[in-house]
């Protein structure tokens, strides 16, 4: 049997010793941080409820939200750009650039800067402007690091979470300080050296958002390190990407979404940093970009919105929780998935985002064991979804209940039919019928108890790590028709 | 002591097939308390591996089957949380509203009692601890944590035992790495959970394993024999209540 990219990697990473206790102690810290946060359950369940229900609420009444936060957005002489593909997406933000820096086009030392946004990723913007010889500078310090590597987030909070100090030492002898060192304040007060003098000379700086408020045309962004203010204040344009769902209606709703997601995240009961931005300098004030622009970027959230039950998905606020207190995701670690978004909302959002064919693996990859869904502070039912996407993907779920999902669209879903395996579907039918003929279903046990010691002593996978299955001598059933204890329901029927 | 007289006993699969014991000691306990079960032989399979590996049709046609197998409206106990779960929560979205089997789903889900919750909350049950002191820890299927939280049963119930102390090993409440399909679709991951699973038990000092849900015994009880680390084996709360309990009770 052939693994998949998804098995390849993640056997990798099983068998990767130190990369799995970094992945074990930082998911154990995170945990054990939020659970410090969320020690009263009854208040815990009274503030995921009002989250859920705010977001829910803002979801149901999305087209007319977003309508009016581009009004309130440009009434604050904030320009919005709609975009509805990463490609859009992309062209904008180029094209802003270029206006912006016309006469002295970015450098090296004076590139275009970038502060902690996952739209980004997804849109794959770094790869694009680089592309376009343009230098863009993460500046949060995980993503710096991450950069330096070459490589993408292994985590949609902490980026670099899978690399050690030595690597990051090692990264920074070679990119920043030409020395090794592993002392992590001065590898910190390096970075901070390095990133300042970019900061000044930047004209353009870009940011993600984590809310918008729709009532005041209000961007807010959360953070702890201060280069999200740097990279929204100093250049003379800034550019602000996020995706339609982080919109809410009104200011009053914020707190507890906040509340909710800085605890959720980090175990803090607030960031170090909240920026609400709303609007450009204006005349009078002495600092602040000339240009503030917003990007709405769709890339599929529309055709999860008209899911009644997908559009779950979008209430997503991107704690990270979820794949904090996933046991697949803390033995796999982030890369593995090879999505923009890992670990177990990374499943579900996946096959709607992604063009890459392990998205339609991935909702398989989870025993469902439920701890995501348990955490998740906005309620999304994620191992529902799951099973929602093995239905999609074996295409049961249009058979039986016809598609809304996209019906109302010309381009097929990604994932439908790509793990539809004939194979599997006639051993599952096999099941069906024995299991729905209870005579048969008492033979073949029988069968089984009979000749347990014929049975195979290996099965692939199974046996890797287990004994083999070895059956009772005589099933319940056997036994207790000996004891007269069987009733049948059609004796009592007659 | 309720007024309970009859119940339905739902065995499972895994039971019928590899714990038949669990069931004669559930039935066993259930008959010191004067009640009488009723174990329908037309029982097979709840339909939760299909359903859970996204064939929902075809277990569909199962659960169908075992909607029938129940006839009269006594209280259906189920000795695993997980297919407790699957015939609690998950029949409605195999027969939601235009499906002509909503109503007799919906009044089958509500007579769906897990084994431990049915002793605890239902019987009300006082328990008579005769074996000597050992220490045990219990191992909570996922479905029975999260969704149907029978935890704090299964919990009650030993802790009415005298001479039993509950152990916590660590990552008690992390996944075993069972989830049906997954362990054979990604047997690596799978095997990794189960790997860990057993190490934590092998740290702590316990004479027994308990657990009310014998899918993810079959997992850990495989990978425990497999690692040779110790002779620890799990066993069905019902089998450790039986012989706690009742030791000299026959079988029936």
């Amino acid at each position: 049997m052939t693994l998949s990219q998804f098995e390849a990697r993640a056997s990798s990473v099983l068998q990767n010793v130190d990369l799995q206790h970094s992945y074990r102690d930082a998911m154990d810290y995170l945990v054990e941080r939020r659970q410090q946060q969320f020690n009263d359950p009854d208040e815990w369940y009274t503030l995921r409820k009002i989250g859920s229900s705010i977001k829910t609420k803002a979801l149901s009444r999305l087209p007319e939200l977003l309508l009016q936060l581009e009004a309130t957005l440009n009434n604050n002489g904030i320009q919005v750009h709609w975009a509805e593909t990463p490609d859009e997406a992309n062209q904008i933000i180029l094209q802003l650039i270029k206006e912006t820096t016309a006469s002295t086009p970015p450098d090296a030392h004076a590139p275009v800067v970038k502060g902690k946004t996952m739209v980004s990723e997804e849109i794959h913007l770094n790869q694009f402007l680089t592309q376009q010889g343009i230098p863009c500078l993460e500046t949060d310090m995980g993503e710096f690091i991450v950069q330096l590597a070459n490589e993408t987030p292994s985590h949609i909070i902490m980026p670099a979470i899978h690399k050690s100090k030595a690597d990051i030492a090692q990264l920074f002898k070679s990119h920043v300080s030409g020395q090794y060192q592993d002392d992590v304040d001065t590898l910190i007060q390096q970075a901070r050296q390095h990133l300042r003098q970019r900061f000044q000379k930047a004209t353009v700086g870009i940011s993600g958002v984590n809310f918008a408020v729709a009532e005041t045309g209000t961007i807010v962004l959360v953070e702890n390190e201060g280069n999200g203010r740097m990279c929204t204040t100093l250049p003379q344009t800034h550019i602000a990407l996020m995706g339609i769902e982080k919109v809410i209606a009104s200011l009053t709703e914020l707190p507890p979404l906040l509340s909710l997601l800085t605890r959720s995240a980090t175990g803090q009961s607030i960031t170090t940093y909240i920026n609400m931005i709303s609007g450009p300098r204006s005349a009078e004030e002495k600092d602040g970009p000339e240009q503030v622009h917003v990007i709405l970027l769709d890339n599929g959230r529309s055709r999860l919105w008209e899911d009644p039950t997908f559009r779950d998905v979008l209430r997503c606020i991107r704690c990270g929780a979820c794949m904090n207190h996933c046991p697949v995701y803390a033995r796999v670690g982030g890369h593995t998935y090879g999505t923009t978004y890992p670990g177990p909302i990374g499943k579900i959002l996946a096959p709607q985002l992604e063009t890459q064919s392990s998205a339609s693996e991935l909702p398989f990859a989870s025993s469902l064991c439920g701890a995501c869904g348990e955490v998740c502070p906005v309620k999304i039912p994620i191992p529902q979804l799951l099973l929602r996407w093995r239905q999609e993907a074996t295409g049961q779920y249009r058979s039986y209940h016809g598609s809304h999902f996209s019906a109302t669209h010309n381009q097929p879903t990604p994932i439908t039919g790509q793990r539809y395996s004939r194979w599997e579907h006639l051993i599952w039918k096999t099941w069906s019928w024995l299991n729905c003929h209870p005579m048969l279903y008492h033979f073949m046990t029988y069968l089984v108890t009979k000749c347990r010691v014929l049975l195979p002593r290996r099965l692939s996978g199974w046996t890797s790590y287990r004994a083999s299955l070895v059956p009772a001598s005589n099933t319940l059933h056997q036994r207790l028709k000996t004891h007269q204890r069987h009733t049948t329901s059609s004796k009592k029927q007659a | 002591m309720t007024s309970i007289n009859n119940i339905y006993l739902y065995g499972t699969c895994t039971i019928d097939l590899f714990f038949p014991e669990a069931g004669i000691d559930a039935i066993t306990l259930f008959e010191a308390h004067r009640i009488q079960v009723h174990f329908p032989s037309e029982q097979t399979c709840c339909g939760q591996p299909a359903y859970t590996s996204g064939y929902p049709e075809q277990a569909r046609q199962v659960a169908l089957s075992q909607l029938a197998a129940f006839p009269e409206n006594w209280p259906i106990v189920v000795l695993s949380g997980s297919c407790a779960g699957m015939m609690k929560h998950h029949y409605q979205h195999l027969f939601p509203e235009d499906h002509p089997q909503h109503i007799q789903a919906r009044q089958f889900s509500q007579r769906i009692i897990e084994f431990s919750e049915f002793l605890h909350h239902h019987l009300k049950i006082t328990l008579t601890d005769y074996g000597q002191p050992v220490q045990v820890a219990l191992h909570t299927a996922c479905s029975a944590r999260r969704e149907m939280a029978t935890l704090q049963s299964s919990q009650q119930l030993l802790s009415q035992l005298n001479n039993v102390s509950v152990v916590s090993p660590p990552y008690e409440e992390e996944c075993c790495g069972f989830g049906g399909t997954f362990s054979v679709k990604f047997s690596n991951i799978s095997g990794a959970m189960v790997n860990d699973k057993c190490s934590a038990l092998e740290a702590v000092n316990i004479q027994h394993l308990i657990s009310a849900d014998c899918a993810c015994l079959l997992n850990i009880n495989g990978c425990l024999a497999k690692r040779q680390k110790t002779s620890l084996q799990g066993e069905h709360i019902a089998s450790f209540l039986r012989h706690r309990c009742l030791p000299n009770k026959p079988y029936p």
